[in-house]
């Protein structure tokens, strides 16, 4: 099972990320389950959401606790709410930001999860640059099907284009496949990097 | 077809094949978006014919389903947690009145104090109106126990209440396979009431009865639920028939066969404490799951023959007594008076408290030591419940528990009444 934990805010569309991640699951084959953390959901309030993705039954009911991958739609939660809580030590970290780990303070991280499975990618500023407004998730969701390999892209476009109607899936779809270039050209550099 | 898709998405659109006519509900979480979808459909024409009713309370919601009812409609409403309690006058005349109405119940805590989460509080209160109450392991579960609801409650005259745990079903997004109109139309034929408001043979419905007939008209309410004992396993026989599908029924087995321990428990909880089974089998204990999923008729026949191997009975549940212990517990046992079983009753979940696997393992892990005393409420923290005693022995005027509790864990600040 690789199970998924979506940290952000009221607005975010941290909950729509989740469910579109286990639809393009779905779309594959596989078994998901997507759920919130039915916090108190206003806007701007942390929110918490879960996907589970299997090749069996998904039958546990219990919040994600120990995740394989956290996504993090919102970098100023990090001094907020304890963003790699239980994160698995071969686990994946996804950071919606135009900095670098060590700009936000993270290169701790470094130490503690393999180096490959930590990825930034902004976004915000590819969503801005999509279709105007800063709605991180679609975006985010194509970072992370580059990152883990867990859902292809064209599953996520699929399911993208599915939730969100006409020009609006059309421009998020986009978003996803621009993500997922950006994360593909980062890891690439890392390789080389890593192997200089 | 098989879809991923949300649990109050799947059910609205299976409530929708089952064709109502009236709806009417107010909106409450964690069960709006059930509502809401079913109101989008009428208005969108996809149900038709179907009069949905906006109405201004809870109260009204089941009097206006009471109404239609009976003038000869299907009449379906849902609801939760405060809004049932709201209601609780009409939900005991919807059964007083042997009027097919079908509620989901979309389970949540009551308050005081205030909190939207899922247990099984709003259910148990209304444990003795004279409703069916079937529970949901599954979204699947859920959507079809609404066909089978109507059914149900139209052979009989009996109104059925589906409860699925809030939250975590009603909002979780997994897979759902939907039936088609064609298989519900086969398995749910037009409502035929059994009493009617009608101008042309005009009755009267809800006469007041006096000492020298009450008992008996409440004791052929007592009747009818023990005949749904019959029909609720009939009907769902015929719908694995149908579709294939193993969903309702009285109560689901799982790893039974030699168990000495058996753990008990209703709901979407189910899935957790067999994952957490799986893993006490794999260490060699000899431990199985009973789900039940009808609480109202009790079934209390099949409760001991599914338990009638075990020695041990670890009664989970998400509800309790306030003063006593657990509801389902004290029927389980009522079940299993002269055998030997023993009891073990455990209160988790309550207001939304995560029930984790590792909690149920380490629990279940107990349970095969022989370490469980009769009551336990799973992963209670003691050390706040102490704090708080003890301000509340310091000082007379130590303020309202809930917020000095929540001061104590820090999750709000200020000046406290008292520290």
């Amino acid at each position: 099972m690789f199970q998924v934990r979506i940290h952000g805010r009221g607005g975010q569309g941290v909950v729509t990320a989740a469910e579109i991640l286990s639809v393009a699951a779905f779309d594959e084959g596989r078994q998901a389950q997507a759920f919130p953390s039915f916090g108190s959901e206003r806007t701007g309030a942390p929110v918490v959401s879960f996907c589970r993705i299997d090749d069996r039954e998904i039958r546990t009911r219990e919040p994600v606790m120990a995740p394989d991958a956290v996504i993090v739609q919102d970098v100023t939660l990090i001094n907020q709410v304890d963003l790699f809580s239980g994160l698995s030590p071969v686990g994946y970290v996804l950071i919606n930001t135009s900095r670098t780990f060590e700009e936000l303070g993270l290169a701790d991280l470094f130490s503690r999860f393999p180096r490959p499975h930590l990825v930034t990618c902004p976004a915000t500023e590819i969503a801005l640059a999509s279709f105007g407004r800063p709605l991180p998730n679609a975006a985010l969701l194509g970072a992370f099907a580059a990152l883990t390999r867990q859902v292809t892209l064209s599953a996520l476009q699929t399911a993208i284009r599915d939730h969100f109607a006409g020009a609006v899936g059309e421009r998020n779809a986009e978003a996803a496949s621009a993500a997922f270039d950006t994360v593909t050209i980062y890891q690439e550099e890392l390789a080389r990097a890593a192997a200089n | 077809m098989l879809q991923q898709i949300e649990g109050s998405r799947a059910v609205a659109e299976t409530v929708a094949l089952c064709r109502p006519e009236v709806v009417c509900a107010y909106p409450i979480s964690p069960q709006t978006h059930i509502i809401e979808a079913v109101g989008v459909m009428v208005k969108e024409g996809r149900l038709s014919p179907c009069e949905f009713i906006n109405v201004e309370s809870e109260f009204a919601a089941m009097s206006v389903a009471i109404g239609a009812s009976a003038t000869g409609a299907r009449a379906y409403t849902a609801t939760a947690s405060q809004g049932l309690l709201y209601m609780m006058e009409a939900v005991y005349n919807a059964a007083g009145l042997g009027l097919p109405i079908v509620m989901t119940l979309a389970n949540r805590a009551i308050g005081a104090p205030i909190n939207i989460w899922n247990d099984h509080s709003d259910a148990m209160a209304v444990r003795d109106s004279g409703w069916i109450q079937l529970f949901a392991e599954t979204n699947q579960e859920a959507a079809d126990l609404h066909v089978q609801a109507f059914r149900l409650a139209e052979e009989l005259s009996v109104p059925v209440m589906v409860c699925m745990d809030g939250f975590i079903l009603t909002h979780a997004v997994e897979g759902v396979d939907l039936l088609d109109q064609a298989s519900v139309d086969r398995f749910l034929p037009p409502y035929e009431p059994r009493q009617v408001l009608d101008p042309e043979h005009p009755v009267s419905i809800g006469a007041m009865v006096g000492p020298e007939a009450f008992p008996e008209v409440r004791y052929l309410a007592h009747l009818r639920q023990l005949d749904a004992l019959h029909r609720i396993p009939a009907i769902a026989e015929e719908f694995l028939t149908a579709t294939g599908r193993q969903s309702g029924g009285l109560v689901h087995s799982y790893r039974t066969e030699d168990a000495d321990t058996i753990v008990v428990a209703m709901g979407s909880v189910l899935g957790t404490i067999k994952d957490a089974v799986d893993i006490r089998r794999e260490a060699g204990e000899r431990i199985g799951v009973l789900g039940i999923t009808s609480f109202r008729p009790f079934p209390a026949r099949a409760v001991r023959q599914a338990l009638s191997g075990a020695s041990q009975i670890v009664v989970l549940e998400k509800a309790f007594s306030i003063g006593h212990g657990g509801v389902l517990a004290t029927d389980v046992a009522m079940a299993l008076q002269g055998t030997n079983c023993i009891i073990r009753e455990v209160v988790a979940g309550l207001g939304g408290r995560p029930i984790t696997r590792q909690s149920l393992v380490a629990l279940f892990y107990k349970a095969a030591q022989g370490e469980l005393g009769a009551l336990l409420f799973l992963d209670l923290d003691m050390d706040v419940v102490d704090r708080e005693v003890e301000r509340m022995k310091a000082n007379r005027r130590s303020g309202p528990s809930a917020e000095n509790v929540l001061r104590d864990l820090g999750v709000t600040r200020g000046e406290g009444a008292l520290s």
